[in-house]
């Protein structure tokens, strides 16, 4: 039998095309717009390369580094009944709401020399303003909502009765976290972490107020782009998009086989 | 021995209030109650994952109501198995022995003999994913009984199953018991309490209301709530009148029934059995004090032979074989006679 459209459907149809063709009309036009040859020879300049390496393992390091607190208290929000946590749930979803300028702004009074965390820092030689330590601090501020909120509905989708059971064949409250909720929650989790990272690779405005130097790419970008114009922006902009799309591609790939093999 | 002390714990919407009793060692305990009566939080409070209000739970005399759910040395078997989903068999078995002071070797043997003895060796490299419920039970008592608990609590264990596994699962449950192995067992089915038990309580609203061995309980049930849990179906209010030590019971609507008791008059039930009615197409004389006539309102097939509902004023009903049906050809609307002996006419006072 023919599958008839409904005019309904052909105006989402329409009104979807729309919405795709906004998303991929830029970057069509910018990668149209910057020849294989200016990739590659914005390649070879270190600049440009230590910048991308700077804003991967910044982020890297931030994902991994927040995660340790941020997978516990995403169980918390998932499994326990406490006092305001409703309010608790907003405070976190807080990073994505307000600019991340301002973000940044508060960052740095945060990790400033003059502040509690910045005297600590000092004290071991480390300054977190202009320092990558500071910059994998403004990522994940800002993208740790992304990590708390898939990691928080993963471990609401674990079933209660199989933590009881572990807990009854023996396993301390750890031992049920580690080889039970954790792996269950997985997928979510992987995914949270992925998300974050990726949100925190793409972080500007947070940044930029607390390190300018050293350069993440996106910083590079701005700069060019002011210093130079638009011409010269282009070819950075297309190489970093490049490599984040070949870094989320292999990512989620690995996370696919990951979890595809723990369900086997 | 595990007991059980004046358990009390209050939720919003329920509580189980003051529950006493004791599972002697050995003993195949069940307990017997309707779905929402409290049977599965009271296993929950023994193996540590409710913590009571107020009472003690106490394992050969040691009061382990602070003690930790892993320390208890319980093991509990959910009614939804609540096997691992990321774990092979062998590795959900494995599961229970961590932290034991055994070596790999020595805990893969233990899983192969655990595995033999429930008929799930060659499942052991499967995923749950891929196993029926009759072989998900098996895994999830497997693995509780790895641990060499104390007392085996088990959770409704044949209530997700058809009647052919319940069959094998439970003569593999009787094989554990054989064992020595103690075993506290909840259900709503009093057909599995009978054939598996050694001891009976029956809770209800979250109280123990009446407890047994299993004869003491079906054939004495305590309370109308009892009886007809147990499925006895003539159980009526009565109030009981002797006149020159003859005495009677009257129905609400006058229906009388002779009956041989030492009790003082007053307000109650009757209960009479179906198994203790005999049926006749003809009045006949018997010893039976009770002879009833009536009109036959429905014929049920069962387990045990056939239920017979005759309206002789009161709906009552007659348990007979098969065979007692079509010898006397009854049928719906058709006139009969019911007997019963007055000592088999049992009054509960109110």
């Amino acid at each position: 039998m023919k599958n008839r459209i409904s005019s309904i459907q052909l105006v989402f149809v329409m009104l979807g095309s729309l919405v795709l063709l906004f998303i991929l009309a830029p970057l069509t036009g910018m990668f149209l717009n910057t020849t294989p040859g200016q990739v590659f020879e914005t390649a070879r300049e270190s600049e440009v390369r230590n910048s991308i390496w700077l804003t991967i393992y910044t982020s890297f390091a931030g994902t991994l580094i927040f995660s340790l607190a941020a997978i516990p208290l995403a169980y918390l929000l998932a499994r326990k009944k406490f006092p305001m946590k409703k309010l608790v749930t907003g405070i976190i979803d807080l990073p994505v709401v307000i600019p991340h300028s301002a973000a940044g702004i508060a960052l740095l009074g945060f990790v400033s020399r003059e502040s509690a965390l910045g005297k600590i820092g000092s004290a071991v030689g480390l300054n977190f303003v202009g320092h990558p330590a500071g910059i994998a601090i403004a990522m994940a501020f800002v993208s740790i909502p992304y990590l708390i909120n898939a990691s928080r509905d993963g471990f609401a989708g674990v079933p209660v009765r199989l933590e009881k059971a572990a807990l009854t064949l023996g396993a301390s409250p750890y031992r049920v976290f580690f080889t039970v909720s954790m792996p269950l929650a997985w997928r979510n989790i992987l995914s949270g972490l992925i998300l974050m990272f990726a949100r925190g690779m793409s972080e500007f405005g947070a940044v930029i107020v607390v390190a300018y130097h050293p350069m993440i790419t996106p910083v590079l970008i701005y700069e060019r782009f002011g210093a130079f114009g638009l011409k010269y922006a282009r070819p950075v902009s297309v190489l970093f998009i490049l490599i984040s799309l070949a870094l989320f591609i292999v990512l989620r790939w690995l996370a696919k086989e990951k979890t595809s093999e723990m369900a086997k | 021995m595990l007991e059980l002390i004046n358990i009390t714990k209050r939720f919003a919407d329920f509580c189980l209030e003051e529950v006493t009793f004791s599972v002697g060692e050995g003993d195949y305990f069940i307990l017997l109650g309707e779905s929402g009566a409290g049977k599965s939080m009271v296993l929950e409070t023994i193996a540590g994952l409710i913590t009571p209000d107020s009472g003690t739970v106490s394992l050969d005399g040691q009061d382990i109501t602070p003690f930790k759910i892993q320390h208890r040395k319980i093991g509990l078997v959910f009614q939804d198995h609540a096997v691992f989903p990321h774990l092979t068999v062998a590795e959900n078995i494995v599961y229970s022995l961590h932290g034991n002071a055994l070596t790999k070797d020595e805990k893969q043997e233990k899983v192969i003999s655990i595995a033999n003895e429930l008929g799930i060796k060659e499942l052991l490299n499967r995923k749950p994913g891929t196993l029926s419920g009759g072989e998900l039970q098996r895994v999830a008592l497997g693995r509780t009984l790895v641990q060499q608990p104390t007392v085996l609590l088990l959770d409704e264990p044949l209530s997700s199953l058809d009647t052919r596994l319940k069959g094998d699962l439970r003569r593999l449950l009787r094989a554990i018991h054989r064992k020595g192995q103690t075993i506290l067992h909840v259900t709503h089915d009093y057909e599995e309490a009978l054939s598996l038990a050694t001891k009976i309580a029956v809770i209800h609203q979250g109280r123990i209301i009446q407890s047994g061995t299993p004869a003491e309980v079906f054939l004495h049930p305590k309370s109308e709530f009892v009886a007809h849990f147990i499925g006895v179906k003539n159980f009526f209010e009565a109030k009981l009148l002797t006149t020159n030590q003859v005495s009677y019971a009257f129905t609400h609507n006058n229906f009388q029934v002779r009956i041989v008791t030492d009790i003082p008059d007053g307000d109650g039930f009757i209960l009479i059995r179906g198994e203790d009615i005999f049926l006749s197409n003809q009045p006949v004389e018997t010893s039976a004090a009770n002879t009833f006539k009536g009109i036959v309102i429905e014929i049920v097939p069962n387990k045990t032979g056939v239920d017979v509902a005759i309206d002789a004023g009161i709906e009552l009903h007659a348990l007979i074989t098969r065979e007692s049906l079509e010898k006397l050809d009854l049928v719906a609307g058709k006139t009969c006679w019911m007997h019963c002996k007055a000592t088999a006419v049992r009054f509960i006072s109110k």
